[in-house]
């Protein structure tokens, strides 16, 4: 190798330091991190694993098993909006976990070290993050609306069902509105816990045993709306319309269940030592 | 040029880095030296802004590390080869690092060929890879951005002695070229191989830095002679620290020319006569390490 033969030579010749050439950078221009950069990078991140892959697929086949079954059984007679409110339950338990491995995959896999060696701004890297998750939830929110009227479109066909195309904008706009808030929760929920498992258990879990519970409590019926995500976001994927109050409750449940854990993790993540271990 | 001014990191009551200063300037391979545990990823974390510090500060190119507008295009930074996602290639590592940092990604071919890593090999996950091979790949997600200054820790960690000589010749020509150089090792032989200077560091304490040469040299002579016991009664006359070694010959304080004067005056004839071993710097990182290997290091230096 012509490296190895031409450090043979100046180590036999050992030139002074001084009088060895010095270096000509050959990339003048370093031009600093853009945040469509960072999100670009985080969303090709939650893509080029297979369990990143899979993880979408599954959400996928998930929905189109569930609109399989109700194409098959009862008649199959379902309008539109029938599907698509079919498709939100596996929805809204998947989709969060697409946030939560996009978070907590740095610390499993140990990542964390070069991706903030490379943007030591890492609040900046979270909210990539964000935006990433949010871009795959509302990409798989546009299949599943499109396989929801695929299968309608089936059940019109073969099986003599009603044609009801009713789905309205505004219902698809709050589902679109509920995906970036299970993302948020999600990546929010992975920064702040750190453990693939401890935070879709967290996820899944606090939210109902919080609603379970606080049924339970005499009095709390009136003020679990504006506490409990659920209760409060419920419209958005049943595509019932929200009035004032029913907004101000979702602001509410919002802040203690999104960006309350969000803030939190980010915090958290900015404060704290990353290391390898 | 890395500037690391009496940093300090403490875990509650124990103290991991204990005002450690020292510079690391262009144009050398610096190795930084201890035994595990001594504080070593800890001050490269700190120096890389991953870690925050207790007090004291360092700079890299005359600034805070996380105050470098995209790092990775400034600095090549290796702290962990083990740390990278499983299910990754190495390509797409690679690709990562590029897209992040804006280098043309024609680079990354460059870079692979740099490290050694074949076209097949790169695209390969890293879950297969052997540890030599993400030390490579961690030393091209170092290089890729064209840095001026390289940190890694333990790099050479894994590597054969072949791969050993391919990243000494790496360094050495990246710091012909101007380039800083700081690389950690607990191994003397290793940092011997790669590095021109040297920061030792033990319980959180820079014990030594220098030229390694220096650092090697002990001063004294080692001399053998057909009447060692003359020879030696002519050198304590003359005032010269000497010891009697148990495998013959003597161990003197003094340079081999007085020596050999003191031999030629005392009519003793010398058989052989040289600058005694670079024991110094071995010795030092024994005792270093000598609390967490007590059984090894009574074993290697019997008393």
């Amino acid at each position: 190798m012509t490296t190895a033969s031409s450090n043979a030579l100046r180590q036999a010749q050992e030139p002074p330091v001084e009088t060895r050439t010095r270096r000509t950078r050959t990339t003048p221009d370093v031009r600093p991190l853009t945040f469509a950069t960072l999100t670009l990078v985080e969303w090709r991140k939650q893509l080029d694993t297979r369990a990143g892959r899979w993880l979408l697929a599954v959400i996928a086949i998930v929905t189109a098993g569930v609109l399989a079954v109700m194409v098959a059984v009862n008649g199959g007679n379902h309008s539109f909006s029938a599907f698509v409110v079919g498709t939100t339950t596996p929805m809204a338990m998947l989709l969060p976990i697409v946030g939560v491995l996009a978070a907590t995959s740095e610390w499993s896999q140990r990542t964390a070290l070069v991706t903030f060696t490379l943007e030591p701004r890492r609040t900046r890297v979270g909210l990539a993050k964000v935006v990433a998750a949010i871009g795959s939830g509302l990409a798989l929110l546009v299949v599943t609306v499109g396989l929801a009227a695929l299968a309608h479109l089936l059940v019109v066909a073969f099986r003599d069902a009603d044609p009801a195309w009713d789905v309205t904008a505004r219902a698809v706009l709050y589902l679109a509105l509920s995906v970036v808030l299970f993302m948020a929760q999600g990546v929010g929920f992975g920064l702040l816990l750190r453990s693939t498992p401890a935070a879709i258990v967290t996820l899944l879990l606090a939210p109902t045993l919080f609603g379970l519970v606080g049924g339970l409590v005499p009095g709390m019926a009136d003020v679990l709306p504006w506490i409990d995500l659920g209760t409060a976001g419920e419209p958005l994927l049943f595509g019932s319309a929200l009035d004032g109050e029913g907004w101000a409750q979702l602001g509410t449940a919002t802040l203690i269940w999104v960006v309350a854990p969000l803030a939190g993790g980010l915090w958290r993540v900015e404060r704290s030592e990353i290391s390898s271990s | 040029m890395i500037t690391v001014e009496h940093l300090t990191k403490r875990y509650g009551p124990s103290v991991a880095v204990d005002d450690v200063s020292f510079t690391v300037e262009p144009g050398h391979v610096t190795g930084f030296l201890g035994p595990n545990g001594a504080g070593k990823s800890t001050t490269m974390r700190m120096i890389c802004g991953l870690t925050p510090a207790t007090s004291g500060s360092a700079r890299v190119l005359g600034k805070p590390f996380t105050a470098l507008p995209n790092p990775g295009r400034r600095v090549g930074v290796l702290l962990d080869a083990a740390a990278q996602h499983s299910g990754r290639t190495g390509r797409e590592v690679l690709t990562l690092a590029a897209l992040m940092t804006g280098v043309d990604r024609r680079r990354i071919d460059t870079t692979l060929d740099l490290v050694g890593l074949t076209e097949r090999e790169s695209a390969r996950r890293v879950g297969q890879y052997s540890l030599g091979m993400r030390q490579r790949l961690g030393i091209a997600s170092a290089l890729l951005g064209d840095p001026e200054v390289l940190i890694l820790d333990e790099p050479a960690n894994g590597l054969d002695p072949a791969g050993i000589r391919w990243m000494r010749d790496l360094l050495d020509d990246f710091a012909s070229r101007g380039g800083t150089v700081l690389l950690s090792s607990h191994l003397l032989r290793e940092i011997e191989a790669v590095a021109d200077r040297l920061v030792v560091i033990g319980r959180g304490r820079v014990v030594a830095q220098g030229h390694k040469d220096d650092l090697l040299r002990q001063a004294g002579t080692f001399v053998r002679s057909t009447d060692d016991v003359a020879l030696a009664l002519a050198l304590r006359q003359g005032g010269a620290g000497v010891e009697e070694l148990s495998t013959g010959g003597l161990s003197v304080e003094a340079e081999p020319i007085d020596v050999g004067r003191a031999a030629a005056a005392a009519g003793v004839v010398l058989a052989e006569l040289r600058a005694a071993d670079s024991r110094g710097l071995e010795d030092l990182f024994l005792e270093l390490t000598a609390d967490d290997a007590r059984e090894q290091s009574r074993m290697e230096v019997p008393a």
